[in-house]
């Protein structure tokens, strides 16, 4: 049910990719991001699907967690491909009924949306699954660090972060607990309207709030106990230093960028439409 | 107070916590004491137990033993130190560790070593010494083969094992245990206690335990039971287990085995009182024969 | 008029990495008006078993037969059979969330469809029965104390006037009066209504003590399952599989080993007393 959610989740394991700096991985993730946008062509989303593969296989996070992943995105998915095939035109047109045209044009840009899409969130789950969240907000921490000269409490929303990355589960398994123990009492979630049902929610949030309130409260009082007193004095138990393996990862993604951007670019390269 | 200071690892004075009652729209109505004038004393390296109903005030005499609350009247010294003092807090708060009921919401890390180093890091320790102490401390509560897990995976004997470790990879001296096992399982609560017994014995910290199973404060060498904020009861073990009616009356209970002694001395048999353990038992009644 | 499940089987998200069976092959009818302990550590699937009896969880495989009628039959009506199976979650405090105690109480009879009238009779009716002090009924859920907040949420549970009442650890967290005063209550409520009680709990020593039949789960299997002097019997192997017998059982049985001439099959500590007294005769 709510538990299947994986997007946002560590998957520990010993690799390669889990042993780089988070730094790189943020960096190299946003790199990849920017990257599906610069180009638009068939060569160029073999290379990004070369480069993901290889990310993949290193970070050997299981393929079944990734496409997980996507679940979530659907919809979303489906929307924006259903939209690109119809509404985009252009081409020789392909396929004509009643109303609706599928050009070339538009046959294209939703297939390379969906697959945009699809890498865009695979590409940040990779970083998330190899990545302990932990690790994410340091690296967050660090990189935004210059902007605690303009008085931005970056050591503070990284520690939120990370708590908050920390407590989703929980809270997650507990809606679940809530929800049962209300249907237990005869509360029913799935029928009416949406008012009906938007009402049906409140003996599930109230608790739900309650309860997080409360471990807030003892969070708190566990952090104060253990010394917690801000970022000020405190030194790290893994500091984030760039080693050999960081630069190679580095160039390993700057070269991928060039070449993404060379070929897509300048390599003329078609099959059929794409 | 001087002189005694070095010996005594807890020592409190007339201590009284009071809090202010408030009506529906947060108007004082008046004042609740939830700690009425306690007097303790518990010797460095000592293992003590507080007992106590819900309500009773032993969490929140728990709470000063680590500056968590400071005191509105009376005072308390931890390893010589008066938490009232906010230049000593967080020398206060190092040296005695707490480990509180809920094992999840303690556990700030994601992955258990991270959350075992969290303490250290927040005392300034350097990097390296904080890897030695984080792995030392696992292992001592048998918990080192899980230091890259996930604690959202782990049983709530293990968190609360991770807890533990947590806190003594601050080293203090004494470690304080409101109710670490009520959340807990059987097997989960033996776990527990056993990890706190091996650290008794081979880091000889001082062991504050508060708890309402009987069976766990066995071994400790002084209880203290509480009602109403005061301290109602004090002594050995066997001393407190045998005023059974007593303790009933603070809404306590006693081991089953202690029960069913007191069954048979009040049938006519000559037990005698305070029995702990099952031996023990046996012992007396094969004498009987 | 009895629950019965036969062959029951569940399986947690097959075909992922998480996949585990919870239940295997489990077999067992509960009469009418049966007072039964469920036993078994963390993960033995008593949990999952109990939220089978009012259809909360679906079984993979398996027939599950309230009053004779499959629950799983096209049409069956869950949302009245969780009305008459009433579930008592662990820590049920949890789910209170209405301004005061009596509104409360009344969100299982309003999913009922009753009047508000007659959900407030049967919301007072509730809490009569877990013996919560009339004046309170106004106050909010949220200001009261521990064992009172659990109370509340019982009678929100009985207010629906289930025919059987299944409880989850219900003393988990509780004090030692708190814990028998929780416990006395459901014995009388047991007494005075001739609901089936199911309860579940890890406390070998509070199940010994009020039920008259035990069920131990292990590995999602059924262990064991009789009296609690059958049930306990089998200490050795009740201690394999991470549980105990209660601490007068061992007593006995030691008292046997070393010549006694007892039956070791007391369970309670009358029951002890009684017996050790007699062979001392």
């Amino acid at each position: 049910m709510i538990r299947d959610i994986t997007i946002g989740q560590y998957y520990p394991a010993e690799s390669r990719i889990h042993r780089l700096d988070p730094r790189v991985k943020i960096i190299c993730t946003l790199l990849f991001l920017v990257s599906l946008f610069i180009q638009n062509s068939l060569l160029g989303y073999v290379i990004a699907t070369v480069f993901l593969g290889v990310v993949i296989r290193l970070s050997k996070v299981p393929l079944k967690y990734i496409v997980k992943g996507l679940k979530p995105i659907v919809i979303l998915l489906l929307f924006t491909v259903v939209m690109n095939l119809f509404l985009t035109q252009g081409g020789e047109r392909l396929v004509h009924f009643w109303i609706f045209t599928i050009t070339e044009n538009g046959l294209r840009t939703s297939v390379f949306m969906a697959v945009r899409l699809m890498y865009l969130v695979a590409g940040s789950s990779i970083m998330t699954f190899t990545t302990s969240p932990n690790g994410l907000t340091d690296g967050m921490e660090k990189l935004l660090h210059p902007l605690n000269k303009v008085n931005v409490p970056v050591h503070e929303v990284a520690m939120m972060m990370s708590i908050a990355l920390r407590f989703i589960p929980i809270l997650l398994e507990e809606t679940d607990k809530i929800m049962k123990a209300q249907m237990a009492r005869g509360a029913d979630f799935e029928s009416g309207n949406i008012i009906q049902r938007a009402k049906a929610m409140i003996p599930i949030l109230v608790p739900l709030f309650v309860s997080a309130f409360r471990r807030a409260n003892d969070l708190a009082m566990a952090m104060e106990a253990r010394c917690y007193h801000g970022g000020e004095g405190r030194t790290k138990m893994k500091p984030l230093k760039y080693k050999a393996r960081d630069r190679m990862a580095y160039i390993f993604t700057v070269f991928y960028l060039i070449l993404i951007f060379v070929v897509g670019r300048f390599v003329d390269f078609k099959l059929w439409i794409f | 107070m001087e002189g005694s200071e070095s010996m005594e690892m807890i020592h409190a004075e007339n201590l009284v916590y009071e809090y202010d009652k408030r009506d529906e729209d947060g108007n004082i109505v008046g004042t609740n004491r939830a700690i009425d004038g306690v007097d303790i004393d518990i010797p460095q390296g000592s293992f003590a137990a507080v007992l106590g109903h819900n309500g009773s005030g032993k969490s929140t005499l728990a709470k000063h033993m680590n500056a968590i609350l400071v005191p509105t009247g009376g005072t308390i010294w931890v390893d010589g130190r008066d938490t009232k003092d906010p230049a000593e807090l967080w020398n206060v708060r190092q040296a005695a560790g707490m480990v509180f009921q809920n094992p999840d919401n303690q556990i700030i890390g994601t992955v258990v070593e991270e959350d075992v180093g969290f303490g250290p890091e927040n005392l300034g320790v350097p990097t390296d010494e904080i890897w030695k102490r984080v792995e030392e401390s696992l292992r001592s509560v048998g918990m080192l083969e899980y230091r890259k897990a996930s604690p959202n995976k782990l049983s709530g004997g293990q968190k609360q094992r991770v807890a533990i470790a947590g806190v003594i990879a601050m080293e203090p001296k004494c470690i304080v245990l409101d109710e670490p096992t009520a959340m807990l399982d059987p097997n989960g609560r033996k776990e527990v206690i056993r990890a706190v017994e091996k650290l008794r014995k081979e880091k000889k910290v001082t062991v504050i335990l508060i708890t309402h199973y009987m069976e766990e404060v066995i071994d400790a060498d002084q209880v203290f039971v509480m009602d109403g904020g005061h301290i109602v009861m004090h002594g050995t073990p066997r001393e407190i287990f045998s005023r059974v009616e007593e303790l009933k009356a603070y809404r306590m209970d006693v081991p089953q085995v202690t029960m069913l002694a007191e069954e048979l001395r009040q049938r006519g048999l000559d037990i005698p009182r305070g029995i702990l353990r099952r031996e023990e038992l046996v012992e007396a009644l094969c004498r009987l024969r | 008029m009895s629950i019965a499940l036969e062959h029951v089987n569940y399986v947690y998200s097959p075909g992922t990495a998480y996949e585990k069976q919870a239940l295997r092959d489990v077999s067992l009818e509960i009469p009418q008006g049966q007072f039964v302990g469920i036993i078994g550590h963390t993960g033995s699937g008593k949990s999952t078993l109990i939220q089978h009896l009012n259809g909360l969880t679906r079984a993979t495989s398996g027939r599950i037969l309230y009053e004779g009628r499959n629950i799983y039959d096209e049409g069956y009506d869950m949302r009245w059979l969780r009305s008459q199976v009433g579930l008592v979650f662990q820590y049920p405090e949890h789910q209170l969330f209405e301004v005061d105690v009596l509104s409360d109480v009344c969100f299982g009879p309003k999913n009922q469809g009753l009047t508000q009238e007659e959900c407030e009779k049967r919301a007072k009716e509730a809490l009569n029965l877990v013996g919560f002090p009339e004046k309170y009924y106004k106050q909010s859920p949220f200001e009261l104390s521990g064992g009172q907040k659990r109370r509340v949420a019982i009678a929100g549970v009985l207010a629906m006037r289930p025919k059987v009442l299944v409880l989850d650890e219900p003393t988990a967290g509780l004090d030692p009066k708190g814990r028998d005063e929780i416990l006395d209550q459901v014995e009388r409520l047991h007494k005075e209504t001739g609901m089936t009680v199911i309860l579940v709990s890890h406390s070998m020593e509070d199940v010994a003590k009020y039920v008259e039949r035990i069920i131990v789960m292990n590995r999602g299997g059924k262990m064991l399952d009789g009296t609690p002097g059958e049930v306990f019997r089998h200490y050795k192997e009740l201690e394999e599989v991470g549980l105990a017998a209660p601490q007068v059982t061992y007593v006995m049985h030691d008292l046997k080993e070393r010549g006694f001439d007892l039956s070791p099959d007391a369970t309670t500590i009358e029951e002890a007393a009684d017996e050790i007294m007699r062979s001392l005769a």
